[in-house]
């Protein structure tokens, strides 16, 4: 009896997963897609300006801006990140590992309010002075983004050069490489797909990064023209309006929302086991 | 072909020296900059303009951190335990539930904080409970992740044991499988932890942002990752921001720290 | 009640594949039967057919009867109740994360003794009956962890005498272990026999000529031969007895 009481309890605990998603996705799908039909679907996502005062809710420039700052931290935290995975799974002596090893997962585990803070602090200011303007603008989005990304990519990279066979390794070594040719010709190539993994991990975490972003991006909803201008992505599009928005101005945030969440579970599917490619 | 080598070998070790860099710069500069700010006043018991007091926020961290856990807490490991104990491990159900759990973690918190805003701000106002709600959503499937994970590294060889000895499903749940796996559900309780104290988009309109100490579940409250952020906007109390960061900062390593201390306690026990 | 364990005519699938063959057997009351055979001859699945410990694996199938002191085990039998009087000591030894005392205390507790004296006495009286109390007697709160293989398999075995049983299965108790450990248990099991049924399974032909009364013979899921072990050791009535025990194959 109490165990078939416990065993429906056990297994209505289960079921809350599916039901949040299934409730965040009604909430958002039944909120947000009216609005993009109200507001036409190819005024919302080609519209170039967005000024819910005057009834313009286009998302173009946040769609760009989300992928600006998102291709910016790609471009910059993705060569170091992978580049420190492979230092520490192959070139770093095991007494710096120990030290290196902690300092990245504390890195993880920074709040993004601090990032932000940071940027203010310092990027913000040094931007300002070496390129003039605000200083918030594309480009410190998308260093504080890859120092966000960093940890991610890096561990992941390190933990998939770790699992490739180190015969491998021993033997390109045997055949005359040198160290770095054999980690970067034989191990590397290898731990490709894992690696991939890690990266498109990181670009989920950038797109879907909220408040660090606020905090250094300026956030004007205007498509930037060069990449010290301001820029907006879909996630400060969301945080910005959310605490005053009614109406459809509140509907057609929803409806970036969904739009965001379109994008994560596309990137998500790229990388969950399942359907990830053989990438060899 | 050396003259290739030394090329990778100098990237390699300019990326590793970047990485380093950054890490002691970052970690430094909130340091250097905070410790000298840390003054008593910033942790009076009650908030005001003049003395912008962190404490009522690391106090409102907390009931939000515990209020959160008792939620998602019993809901992930249960499910955890329905996954790994009850289900077979093809079964249409347990697929879905991975699936969904998997989707779960790579919602943005922007996105929940705009789903709890949409449904539990509306029935109970910005409040602890609202924000307790959104973040027990959002750190569900990390609590039943590392259960599981915890779950299925306990030996069958306990639960045969148990059965054999004549004990139900339930009592070798209770009283062999979930204390064996206890080390590995502390760890995914305190990497929770982490994350709810770090959270700052899903909260500042769940929440909300009345710097006092709550009168009931209903009150809106700051915790201090919304404190830092709400400081740090105003910009007109830069020395008070950098000291929040520091603490905010020091409290977050901290908490992971301890998580990989007990995982990896629990890598060797289990060895 | 007795504790008299009698098979018939029984066939166990796991899915599509037959395990066992059509066995019938019985297994006396106070005396030692072992069971012998090569890997994968179905003695272990017969085992854990008498305790129900196969339940847990799926697509698991029983066909004919399996009785133990006369009740039908597959026929509406409380699982927990055959367990209580069924106890079962595994291959490895596997004693639970928590102290001795506990580990021991865990079957009555299961089977709802709460007083604390009570609990103590027979947590005292299971390890006598092991043979492990003055090793143990002053370290019952320590982890049951840290003792040593040998001794884990006989916390185990008075772990498994708790509960009180009247029948004990021993699954190559001593496969895991020691020679010196290996004889200390062939001596607590033999002086078991006094009280309990007992049935092992073991790889080891000198161990089932030593220790037990009636050896029961498998190969490829059938029971080739059975019969008192002195017989059966020594003018086999079988050609594949014979060679399974001359060492010509297995």
């Amino acid at each position: 009896m109490k165990d078939k009481v416990m065993r429906a309890v056990f297994l209505a605990a289960a079921c809350v997963c599916i039901v949040c998603v299934a409730l965040i996705c009604v909430f958002l799908f039944v909120n947000g897609i009216p609005a993009i039909g109200e507001i036409g679907a190819l005024r919302f996502f080609l519209g170039t300006r967005w000024k819910p005062g005057q009834g313009l809710y286009g998302i173009a420039p946040m769609i760009l801006g989300s992928v600006y700052v998102t291709a910016g931290a790609v471009a910059l935290g993705v060569p170091t990140g992978v580049l420190t995975g492979i230092f520490m799974a192959r070139f770093c002596p095991a007494r710096l590992h120990r030290l290196l090893g902690p300092a990245v997962s504390l890195l993880a585990g920074i709040p993004s309010v601090i990032y932000g803070f940071f940027g203010i602090t310092v990027l913000v200011p040094a931007v300002r002075g070496l390129f003039g303007g605000s200083g918030k603008s594309i480009l410190t989005a998308s260093v504080i983004l890859a120092l966000m990304i960093l940890p991610t990519i890096i561990s992941v990279s390190e933990a998939s050069i770790r699992a490739v066979p180190v015969h491998y390794y021993e033997g390109s070594l045997a055949l005359g490489a040198t160290h770095e040719r054999s980690v970067f010709s034989a191990v590397v190539p290898d731990a490709r797909s894992g690696i991939t993994a890690g990266v498109v991990l990181g670009i989920g975490r950038a797109v879907g990064e909220t408040m660090a972003v606020v905090m250094v991006a300026g956030n004007q909803p205007i498509i930037p023209r060069g990449i010290l201008e301001g820029v907006r992505t879909l996630t400060a599009n969301i945080v910005i309006d959310m605490g005053y928005a009614t109406d459809l101005h509140r509907r057609a945030l929803i409806a970036t929302a969904v739009v965001l969440f379109v994008f994560i579970l596309a990137i998500n599917l790229l990388v969950s086991p399942g359907s990830r490619p053989a990438a060899k | 072909m050396k003259a290739r080598s030394a090329a990778l070998r100098a990237a390699v070790y300019a990326a590793a020296a970047i990485t380093a860099l950054t890490i002691v710069f970052l970690v430094g500069y909130i340091v250097v900059k905070g410790a000298p700010h840390l003054e008593p006043e910033l942790f009076a018991p009650k908030y005001t303009t003049d003395n912008l007091s962190m404490l009522p926020a690391i106090i409102n961290t907390a009931l939000m951190t515990v209020s959160a856990l008792l939620i998602s807490g019993p809901v992930g490991v249960f499910a955890a335990v329905y996954l790994v104990e009850y289900a077979s491990r093809s079964s249409r159900l347990a697929r879905g539930v991975r699936l969904a759990a998997e989707t779960l973690s790579g919602i943005p918190s922007v996105v929940y904080g705009l789903f709890g805003r949409l449904l539990f701000v509306a029935m109970w106002g910005l409040s602890l409970i609202s924000g307790a709600f959104t973040l027990a959503i959002m750190t569900l499937p990390l609590i039943m992740r590392t259960a599981q994970e915890a779950l299925l590294s306990v030996p069958d060889t306990y639960r045969e044991g148990s059965f054999g000895l004549g004990a139900g499903k339930l009592r070798t749940v209770f009283a062999i499988t979930l204390p064996a796996a206890a080390p590995g559900i502390l760890a995914g309780f305190i990497l929770s932890v982490g994350r709810i104290v770090g959270e700052t988009a899903a909260l500042i309109y769940t929440a909300g942002t009345v710097a006092e100490m709550p009168k009931n579940a209903f009150s809106s409250v700051r915790t201090l990752s919304v404190h830092m952020y709400v400081l740090s906007n105003e910009a007109l109390y830069v020395n008070q921001s950098y000291a929040t960061a520091l603490v905010l900062m020091v409290l977050v390593i901290f908490i992971n720290a301890g998580s990989n201390a007990i995982a990896k306690k629990l890598t060797i026990h289990s060895l | 009640m007795g504790a008299e364990i009698e098979i018939s005519n029984l066939s166990v699938y796991y899915g599509a594949v037959r395990a066992l063959t059509d066995v019938s057997l019985n297994i006396p009351e106070h005396g030692i039967t072992a069971f012998i055979g090569p890997s994968g001859c179905g003695k272990s699945t017969l085992l854990k057919t008498i305790n129900r410990m196969n339940d847990l694996v799926e697509g698991f199938r029983a066909e004919g009867g399996v009785t133990v002191g006369g009740r039908d085990v597959y026929g509406g039998i409380d699982v927990t109740q055959l367990r209580k009087r069924v106890g079962m000591v595994f291959q490895k030894p596997n004693p639970f994360p928590m102290s001795i005392f506990d580990n021991v205390a865990y079957g009555p507790r299961t089977h709802g003794v709460r007083a604390r004296a009570k609990l103590e006495a027979a947590v005292e009286k299971s390890l006598r009956d092991a043979a492990i109390w003055d090793e143990v007697k002053d370290r019952l709160r320590r982890s049951a962890l840290s003792l040593s293989g040998g001794q884990q398999q006989r916390l185990c075995i008075a772990r498994a005498l708790a509960v009180g049983p009247q029948a004990l299965l021993l699954d190559e108790p001593t496969s895991a272990l020691d020679p010196i450990s290996t004889s200390k248990i062939e001596d607590l099991v033999t002086q078991l026999k006094a009280e309990y049924t007992i049935v092992i399974v073991t790889h080891n032909m000198q161990q089932a000529a030593r220790i037990s009364d009636r050896t029961a013979f498998f190969l490829l899921g059938e029971l080739i031969e059975h019969g008192a072990t002195e017989e059966l050791f020594s003018m086999p009535s079988q050609k594949k007895t014979e060679d399974y025990i001359t060492g010509r194959f297995g």
